[in-house]
């Protein structure tokens, strides 16, 4: 993404008048003696693109479900596209989507069926022509009358985003959108990614452990481990703080607790 | 899926999109369609041939033919009701498909209601042949019930909606884990609900429990029909009102069992 490309994706004057993409506020999960989310805050405002980063335990995917409204906080507020979450998810769900390695798409259904099913869950209008359009844009046509089952890897990856994509959602959440794929087909699902953001102004929240597709992809990192918020700032400033030319560096200071070392030697 | 949204209007389009994906699967896949046909054809053929044997034995049996195999008619009916409602569920949880549900416009209560539609084509695909056979084969023809047959319908199918409700909700909560109550629980009810047998033949205090039951009365009310010729209405409301009860109990269930699902994270790692 080009510093051209954040800069006009980064919101509008009218953006900021509408509510936050997402609102956390004092968020807490806890299972029986874990504390999986701990107090966390932050807000994305609209048409950003945020990448989520931690290592596994971190929180990430908990955080990620508890917007989503699959999982209900302990204690804290959740407030997407300004209704609170669950309680009022009703009239944001067709607004939002999602993609994560914890669902699939049955198996025994072609793509257009799971397409046409989604697409009729979301109330999608000219569904035909959305779905050939998604189909043209994501590259599914050779493959879009074939089970979802019988599809590799990097297939089905482009099918659960055409899912993803098949209500035009204005809200994104990604959890691992490239895990498991190649790095062809994972730059590929990157790029398309960048064009949806800037085409629909869409805000995207990305849960990720490859810190190239972050800092490639992201103008905003909330770096989290052991529940909390570690960090919180644009890649650039936070390689700054830590004195380190890539995010990766980064993320091994913070899961290896070297963190208040990194940040002196910056200072 | 939200709870809340109980409050505003269902959607048949989203209803229907459901059951879209059922119908998709169920044509996808051949040992489905066999196996919504082949066990009820089993067993009204085992049945219909000991009705047989009994009847040329015992004059009581003659006189009421059609009771066994009227019984596991109105049995498979039940349990298969029950079935085709849960292996729908199940199908999602198999397919890890329920999180894309749940994140989805669809509402608990729609997602249901296209579950008690699914149970009805998978029955109807399942009983239809299973009674041909009956006239065919036995020449009890169960359609000769009349308006009973519907009242009796009515009443099974709803219990085996609120047993599958339940039972959803169980599975939803603990995850796969769960399954063998799906295929189990029902059997349960099969002593209870006297289904080859009048509720007199229990104990007195096992009697409140059958009556508890609702289709401990629908059963008595086609033994009624079959031996006396007589259709009990009274039998047929009071399982009504009981089925309504167990209705409204099961929803309220299957939501709080959900939210615990929730409150749990469950939903995150139900699947295969």
């Amino acid at each position: 993404m080009t510093e051209n490309d954040k800069a006009s994706s980064r919101p509008t004057v009218a953006d900021r008048s509408a509510p936050a993409a997402i609102a956390v506020d004092h968020l807490v999960k806890v299972y029986k003696q874990t504390r999986a989310v701990d107090d966390i805050s932050f807000s994305l405002p609209r048409g950003s693109i945020t990448g989520l980063l931690g290592g596994n335990g971190a929180g990430k995917t908990t955080t990620i479900a508890m917007i989503m409204g699959l999982v209900l906080p302990t204690s804290g507020r959740v407030q997407v596209l300004g209704r609170r979450m669950p309680e009022e998810s009703a009239s944001v769900l067709g607004r939002m989507n999602f993609e994560s390695p914890y669902v699939d798409m049955p198996m025994r259904l072609t793509v257009r069926q799971n397409l046409t099913i989604f697409g009729k869950l979301y109330a999608v209008k000219n569904l035909s022509e959305r779905i050939a359009e998604l189909a043209d844009d994501l590259d599914l046509s050779d493959f879009i009358d074939r089970a979802n089952g019988k599809l590799s890897a990097g297939q089905k990856t482009r099918v659960a985003l055409a899912k993803a994509l098949i209500n035009q959602p204005e809200l994104l959440l990604l959890d691992e959108p490239t895990a498991s794929l190649d790095p062809d087909t994972a730059d590929w699902v990157r790029a398309h990614l960048e064009r949806y953001r800037r085409q629909h102004h869409a805000t995207i929240l990305l849960a990720s452990h490859n810190m190239l597709e972050v800092e490639r992809l992201c103008d905003r990192v909330i770096i989290m481990k052991r529940g909390r918020i570690e960090d919180d700032d644009t890649p650039e400033a936070i390689m700054a703080r830590y004195n380190r030319t890539t995010l990766e560096e980064v993320f091994l200071d913070v899961a290896r607790g070297r963190v208040n070392g990194a940040k002196e030697a910056a200072k | 899926m939200s709870q809340l949204s109980l409050r505003r209007g269902i959607s048949a389009h989203r209803i229907g999109a459901m059951i879209l994906r059922y119908w998709y699967l169920l044509m996808s896949s051949w040992p489905r369609l066999l196996e919504l046909l082949y066990w009820p054809a089993l067993q009204v053929i085992t049945w219909g041939f000991l009705q047989l044997y009994i009847a040329e034995n015992a004059n009581f049996f003659a006189r009421a033919g059609g009771t066994l195999i009227g019984a596991v008619i109105l049995w498979d009916i039940l349990f298969r009701g029950q079935l085709g409602f849960s292996i729908s569920f199940l199908e999602e949880m198999w397919a890890r498909n329920i999180g894309n549900l749940m994140m989805s416009p669809l509402r608990p209560i729609e997602f249901l209601l296209s579950l008690m539609v699914m149970s009805l084509i998978r029955l109807a695909i399942g009983i239809i042949p299973m009674t041909l056979l009956a006239l065919f084969l036995f020449h009890f023809n169960v359609y000769a019930l009349g308006l009973p047959l519907i009242a009796f319908f009515c009443n099974l199918i709803f219990t085996s909606w609120s047993v599958g409700i339940f039972v959803s909700g169980l599975v939803l909560r603990n995850g796969l884990g769960a399954e063998s109550i799906v295929w189990t629980l029902m059997f349960a009810i099969l002593p209870l609900a006297c289904v080859y047998y009048p509720v007199s033949v229990l104990p007195a205090w096992l009697q409140y429990v059958a009556w508890a039951l609702p289709p401990t009365y629908a059963f008595e009310g086609m033994r009624a029909l079959l031996i006396e010729q007589t259709f009990r209405t009274d039998l047929m409301l009071e399982a009504l009102a009981i089925n309504a009860v167990l209705l409204v109990a099961s929803f309220g269930a299957f939501l709080a069992l959900l939210r615990s699902a929730r409150k749990h994270g469950s939903l995150l790692s139900a699947g295969e």
